[in-house]
């Protein structure tokens, strides 16, 4: 069942950053042709944007993420000996080294991980959640968070909401140059454009507004079949279920977070915004909590 | 020609295929090595603390003279007892683990004893070494695990003969510690 659990959702990840690489290079190509006639230009200006920010995201995730998430950082155990004790034991049972160990003043309980591989990485927690929670339920969040450190999840994220991050770029970019720039120069001095040309500017106009939306889709289809994937992972480092499944409980009955930031939304354990359901579920951030908390019983 | 160049091939498909099973063994017992380094620290830890646990529940006095001193008793078993023989030392260590359980057990019953800020954060250190402690069991005996396939199934079986390596043994899991596997203190 854990393993199984596992392979699928390595396959599906596979399968969503193809696609979703796909998807960036698609908007730079339409960009490319509504602006300058190329859709070359475009391609190229995908690829070196997304690739010199993601860079830049990579380099410096942790801090970049931590201070949109206004975490402060713990050095010492004597600061927060729970948290600090049983993330040392949950790296020492995953065999990881232990990650940097971030704290947020909120009074939501939620976590997260992030990082680029296990040897930099970091977990934080809110002060909801070390309040609220027993040492066995913040075990299973902790064992929860540190599955993504260790399965790379937290590289992969990165990148996501890093490629999501330099599709909505692309597209403010051009939308800019469109409205206040080469939109109007192109209207005064190109009446004799074709059919053919009106039709591809339509189709490309579509493509750079259904960008971002498909672009915040594929980033959140990632994230909630890794969610599946961390809570199995965090079983099998506590071998407790019943410890993250109370944890989750708690959890979604909170009120939502103040401190978090809207794009790292799909990084927390469990939604920060509490948002309602969507009808498609295609808008989600996380799985539902009934599902995840139902896969876990069966354990 | 074509027959040398096969033969060749395969000749260094075999040793490059006889190298990484034996890397794989190497560091399979390195894992299994440095997993029972982690329980030794734990328990050196636990040693450690103990005293300071004694000196400050002393004065509570409340306390049977007799639980006190079988806690000191095991320990000072742990401190002097060989450290080759693994079962023998983690059964030793169980039975501390128990005994400290009820020193812990007799406190709930003081508020004075709980408010007492020095026990709180002996309470925390040896609540979190009872964890580590379990924790690195589990690791180990997972690490024992997929060593012990390694030298079992094919083709590094064949390795691990050549080389002698040994099958490791497990560690006992304590009956009442699969029931309730580690210390918790609801808040």
């Amino acid at each position: 069942m854990l393993y199984e659990q596992i392979a699928q959702n390595k396959r599906r990840t596979v399968y969503v950053l193809t696609g979703f690489v796909l998807l960036v290079l698609a908007v730079g190509a339409a960009i490319g042709y509504v602006f300058w006639n190329s859709y070359w230009a475009g391609l190229a200006l995908a690829v070196v944007f997304a690739g010199v920010y993601a860079m830049i995201m990579i380099g410096n995730s942790t801090n970049i993420v931590m201070s949109m998430n206004h975490g402060r950082e713990i050095t010492a155990a004597e600061q927060a000996p729970e948290l600090w004790h049983i993330v040392e034991d949950m790296a020492l049972v995953a065999r990881v080294p232990m990650p940097r160990v971030f704290i947020i003043d909120d009074p939501s309980p939620n976590a997260f991980a992030t990082g680029n591989n296990p040897e930099h990485a970091a977990v934080a927690a809110t002060t909801g959640i070390l309040e609220r929670l027993n040492r066995e339920e913040l075990e299973g969040v902790m064992g929860h968070e540190m599955t993504h450190v260790r399965n790379y999840d937290i590289r992969l994220q990165t990148i996501a909401l890093a490629l999501a991050a330099a599709v909505t770029g692309l597209v403010n970019l051009a939308s800019n140059y469109f409205w206040w720039g080469g939109g109007r120069r192109r209207s005064n001095d190109n009446d004799g454009s074709g059919p053919l040309q009106i039709i591809m500017m339509v189709v490309s106009i579509v493509l750079v507004i259904l960008g971002p939306i498909a672009a915040t889709i594929a980033q959140m289809a990632l994230s909630r079949n890794r969610e599946y994937l961390a809570d199995a992972g965090s079983v099998e480092l506590t071998r407790n279920p019943q410890g993250l499944i109370s944890a989750l409980e708690k959890i979604s009955t909170a009120d939502p977070m103040k401190a978090a930031d809207p794009s790292s939304a799909s990084l927390y354990i469990s939604d920060p915004f509490k948002k309602k359901r969507s009808l498609t579920h295609l808008f989600d951030t996380h799985p539902p909590m009934d599902e995840r908390i139902a896969r876990l019983e069966k354990m | 020609m074509i027959a040398g160049i096969i033969v060749a091939v395969v000749v260094v498909i075999l040793i490059i295929a006889y190298i990484s099973a034996y890397n794989g063994l190497i560091k399979g017992r390195t894992y299994v090595q440095e997993s029972w380094s982690q329980i030794d620290v734990q328990l050196k830890r636990r040693n450690d603390l103990i005293p300071n646990l004694i000196e400050t529940v002393k004065g509570y006095s409340h306390y049977e003279q007799s639980t006190l001193e079988k806690v000191v008793g095991l320990r000072n078993q742990l401190v002097n007892g060989s450290e080759s023989d693994h079962q023998a030392t983690m059964a030793v260590s169980d039975q501390l683990s128990n005994s400290l359980k009820s020193i812990f057990a007799v406190a709930e019953a003081y508020p004075d004893l709980k408010a007492d800020q020095e026990y709180t954060k002996l309470m925390e250190e040896l609540t979190n070494t009872e964890n580590k402690l379990a924790y690195s069991r589990q690791l180990y005996n997972s690490s024992v695990a997929s060593f012990n396939l390694k030298i079992q199934s094919f083709p590094s079986n064949i390795v691990a003969s050549i080389h002698h390596f040994k099958l490791s043994e497990y560690l006992q899991v304590p009956e009442e510690e699969k029931a309730a596997p580690k210390v918790s203190f609801d808040k």
